[in-house]
């Protein structure tokens, strides 16, 4: 776990997407591109996202956290992936463990991990992908064997974890005798080792390490959730959370691209014309406007959907994600057109736009598979 | 209350599935299609319906394998919430 945190005592606390747009262009845009050449997160933005309240504001009161609802929350990610999709990144795998633990824990998990989860005072990384196993779940190798006595004995490799140089708690997905289980692994637990991955074409503030496990002893506590045929749904589950994080981001990649482009084109002559004033840069930016309204509202029927309860908002975030991420590698592309040779540079934003957004397509469910699972929907829905 | 849940989870199932012949007794899960997403997407279903919140130890696959069973899932947890209550 962390070391306490102290609290910048200027940090407005993030509770809706106006809060969540000050903070993100007062500590995380301006910093975005230093970031990426950095190749991490400083701890500075880490403590004041804490004190912010930023981290799990979704969670129940009772719990820690601010009771935010999914649409809010979307909101807020949208923002937050607007300003930078490392930082978005390190938000949607926390997220994903703390309502992973908010829908399945037992009071004792609660008690352990709730309150500092909620804090932002342990960070939260989910690892489901492997060398050889990303959206083919199915094909995971780690493995968790019940001990003598109780408890679990754990043995794998994850890959491509994002926040995994810094997280203090790993949710990892692991085959057990009957089923794939999810387990709270601390870590600090002896056998952990984390090997940081770099030079990534993305989201390269991320954080992003392999993880070894070799004979990691847990207690009898470390299984989240169900066994059985049920065990499925928390890796569904949170996978559909996590969707729902990126698709939203996603948006905010858009925005971040329409945002940059509108700028540019705005003091940008070619020829003694402002860019803004030529039909195919209007043709681009236009485009972008009308894609981020369209992608921002299949966000927020995903998240209405969330809110309600209603079983349909799994497939609704499948859709979101799939248009949004899609879009938003579209248009980063153009944005990177549109500023010509400056799009290949540090001094603008849109190199890192173009970046970041290839990964979206990729990751919590690549577009092959989001159009296999989109298009199945289609099928089981007509009549023989 | 049992007809009811019955009736409202078959016409989930045949809402998702029109193409499928189904019976209150009969094994969804011998139907082929049921995958994680669909589960997940059951007991949303179950817990938005009918008001009810099923805890781990209730997320067994014989709980989930007919109309039948699901339906008397539902009477055990109203009961229990009401007794709570």
């Amino acid at each position: 776990m962390a070391s306490p945190m102290l609290v910048p005592p200027d940090v407005e606390e993030v509770r809706d997407r106006a809060t969540a747009r000050a903070f993100v262009d007062t500590y995380v845009a301006p910093g975005a591109n230093d970031f990426e050449q950095k190749g991490r997160l400083p701890e500075a933005l880490l403590e004041r996202m804490s004190a912010a309240g930023l981290w799990a504001p979704f969670l129940p009161a009772d719990i820690g956290g601010a009771g935010v609802d999914m649409v809010t929350l979307g909101e807020i990610h949208e923002e937050v992936g607007r300003g930078c999709s490392s930082v978005r990144s390190l938000l949607t795998v926390h997220t994903m463990v703390s309502w992973a633990l908010q829908r399945w824990g037992t009071p004792v998990q609660l008690e352990r991990w709730a309150g500092a989860l909620a804090a932002g005072e342990t960070l939260g990384a989910f690892c489901l992908s492997e060398p050889d196993a990303g959206s083919d779940a199915a094909g995971i190798r780690t493995a968790a064997v019940e001990a003598e006595g109780g408890g679990w004995v754990l043995n794998g490799r994850k890959k491509w974890i994002t926040n995994g140089q810094r997280a203090d708690l790993y949710l990892v997905f692991a085959r057990t005798a009957n089923s794939i289980g999810a387990f709270l692994v601390p870590r600090s637990t002896p056998g952990v080792q984390v090997r940081p991955i770099s030079e990534i074409l993305g989201t390269r503030a991320s954080m992003l390490a392999e993880l070894t496990f070799n004979d990691v002893v847990l207690d009898e506590h470390a299984l989240l959730g169900p066994s059985g045929f049920t065990a499925g749904m928390v890796l569904t589950g949170t996978l559909d959370l996590g969707r729902y994080s990126v698709a939203t981001g996603s948006v905010g990649i858009i925005q971040a691209c329409l945002d940059a482009c509108a700028a540019y084109a705005s003091e940008r002559k070619v020829g003694g014309v402002l860019l803004r004033d030529l039909p195919l840069i209007q043709a681009k930016v236009s485009d972008m406007v009308t894609d981020v309204r369209a992608a921002r509202m299949l966000c927020a029927e995903a998240g209405r959907l969330k809110d309600a309860g209603e079983a349909s908002t799994i497939m609704a975030t499948w859709v979101a994600k799939y248009f949004a991420s899609t879009a938003a590698a579209r248009h980063a592309s153009e944005a990177v057109q549109i500023h010509g040779a400056n799009g290949f540079g540090s001094e603008y934003p849109v190199a890192r736009l173009y970046r970041d957004a290839k990964v979206m397509e990729i990751i919590e469910g690549s577009n092959e598979i989001q159009r296999i699972t989109i298009a199945g929907e289609a099928y089981r829905e007509m009549k023989q | 209350m049992s007809d009811t849940v019955k009736d409202q989870v078959l016409a989930f199932v045949r809402g998702r599935y029109p193409q499928v012949e189904i019976t209150e007794s009969q094994d969804i899960f011998q139907l082929g299609f049921v995958n994680s997403l669909f589960a997940m997407e059951l007991v949303m279903f179950v817990e938005k319906t009918f008001g009810v919140t099923i805890p781990n130890n209730e997320l067994r696959i014989d709980n989930f394998r007919s109309a039948d069973s699901m339906a008397e899932l539902v009477d055990r947890l109203s009961s229990a919430a009401v007794a709570q209550g």
